[in-house]
C-alpha cells in the first residue's frame, strides 16, 4: 500500500499543532495540566520503544547475555549516560552490536 | 570579534543589534548564522532518518517525502519504525501526533511575538517550528525582552533559522537514502534507532518523576507489544505520562 496519504495527514496534523497557538494571535493560555504533561512525552516515548527493541526478539522476551542487542544497548546506555554524546553513543552501540553478533551464536 | 562589535550588527551575535542598521537581508543571514552550529547534531540525525526508513522499507521517494511533508526528526523516526512492523495508517498518524504535541508548546511561546505578522508569515514560521529552529529564535526574542526599539524585521532572523534547518534536513536525509539503499541488512543499521533513543532519553530523566514514567513505560511497552494495530507504544507512552504526572504530585 501507499502510505503518502498517511504522511500527507501526519503533516498536516504537524502543521496545524505548530500553527495552533500563533494562529490564536497569543489570547489563549496553554492548560497547565497539559505543559506538565507534555515535560514526560520524552522519557516516556522514547524507553516505549527503546524496551521492546532491546528485550524482545521475534515476539519473545529474552533477557540473557545471548541476546546481543541488549548487551549493546546496555553499553550503549552506559556511554549516553556518562557522555550525554549522541554521536558517540550510536558509534559504540553499533560497534558493541557487531563485536557481539560475530562472537555470539546465531 | 570585539574590534568590530558596534559597527558591523552581523557579527554581534550576544547582544540586540542598534534596529536602523539592520535590514531584512541581514536579519535573514544573522538568523542562519546562530543556526549554523546546532546543524552539527542535526545533520547525522537527518542521514540515520534516511538510512533507517530505507531499512523499514519504505521506498527512497516516501522516505524524502516524510522529512519535507512532517519535518519533525523523532516523529519520523517513529513513523518508520511503526510503518517496518506493520501497524495500520491510523496507528502511524495518532503516534506521530503525540509525539508532536509538544510543538503547542512552541507555538504558545512565539505566539506573541509573531502577533503582527500577515497569514502567511505565520504559515511559514509555523512549518519551520522544529525543536531546534523554535531553540534558537526563542533565545533571539528572549534577548531582545521588552525593548521597544526592537528591529521591526525580526521575522527574517525566524526564517533564516528555520530555512538553515530545512535546507540541511532535507539534504541530510538524502544522503541516508542515497547511502541506506546500498548497505547489506546484515550491518543491523535498523539498530541506530533505539540507540538514537538511548542517547536523547538520558537527558530526559531530570526527576523522579521522570525516570518512573520512562521505566513505567519501557516495561508496559514490552507487556502489550502483542496488542493488536500496535497499539503497544501508544497505550505505553499515555500510561507512562500519567505515571509521571502521579509521582510529581505525590512529591509537590
Amino acid at each position: 500500500m501507499s502510505w503518502m496519504p498517511a504522511l500527507a495527514l501526519a503533516g498536516l496534523i504537524t502543521f496545524a499543532t505548530r500553527l495552533s497557538f500563533i494562529a490564536l494571535l497569543g489570547r489563549v493560555e496553554t492548560p497547565p495540566l497539559l505543559t506538565r504533561a507534555l515535560r514526560f512525552v520524552p522519557p516516556a516515548v522514547l524507553s516505549a520503544i527503546i524496551f521492546p527493541e532491546l528485550l524482545v526478539k521475534d515476539g519473545a522476551l529474552r533477557l540473557g547475555l545471548g541476546n546481543a542487542r541488549l548487551v549493546a544497548g546496555v553499553i550503549a546506555a552506559a556511554v549516553a549516560w556518562r557522555t550525554r554524546n549522541v554521536l558517540l553513543t550510536i558509534a559504540v552501540g553499533m560497534g558493541a552490536l557487531w563485536i557481539l553478533q560475530a562472537v555470539l551464536p546465531r | 570579534m570585539s574590534g568590530s562589535a558596534g559597527r558591523d550588527p552581523v557579527y554581534v551575535s550576544r547582544m540586540s543589534p542598534n534596529p536602523s542598521t539592520l535590514t531584512r537581508r541581514r536579519e535573514f543571514l544573522w538568523g542562519c548564522r546562530d543556526e549554523l552550529p546546532i546543524l552539527l547534531g542535526v545533520a547525522p540525525f537527518g542521514m540515520i532518518y534516511g538510512l533507517l526508513a530505507i531499512g523499514a522499507g519504505l521506498p527512497a521517494s516516501i522516505s524524502q517525502a516524510m522529512s519535507a511533508v512532517v519535518f519533525a526528526g523523532s516523529a519520523q523516526f517513529i513513523a518508520a519504525q511503526l510503518i517496518r512492523e506493520g501497524a495500520p495508517a491510523a496507528v502511524v498518524v495518532v503516534t506521530v501526533f503525540v509525539v508532536n504535541l509538544r510543538h503547542a508548546l512552541y507555538s504558545a511561546s512565539v505566539a506573541p511575538y509573531l502577533k503582527p505578522l500577515n497569514r502567511k508569515w505565520k504559515a511559514i514560521l509555523a512549518y519551520l517550528l522544529t525543536d531546534e529552529a523554535y531553540a534558537v529564535a526563542v533565545t533571539r526574542y528572549v534577548r531582545d525582552g521588552d525593548r521597544t526599539d526592537v528591529s521591526p524585521f525580526r521575522h527574517w532572523y525566524f526564517l533564516g533559522v528555520g530555512l538553515t534547518l530545512w535546507v540541511s534536513w532535507q539534504c541530510s536525509t538524502a544522503v541516508g537514502v542515497f547511502v541506506g539503499a546500498r548497505v547489506p541488512e546484515s550491518w543491523s543499521l535498523d539498530f541506530t534507532l533505539p540507540l538514537t533513543f538511548i542517547a536523547l532519553v538520558f537527558p530526559a530523566l531530570r526527576s523522579g518523576a521522570a525516570v518512573a514514567s520512562a521505566l513505567s513505560a519501557g516495561v508496559l511497552a514490552v507487556v502489550a507489544l502483542a496488542l493488536p494495530y500496535k497499539l503497544g507504544l501508544l497505550l505505553a507512552a499515555v500510561v507512562g505520562i500519567a505515571v509521571g504526572l502521579a509521582v510529581e504530585a505525590r512529591r509537590s
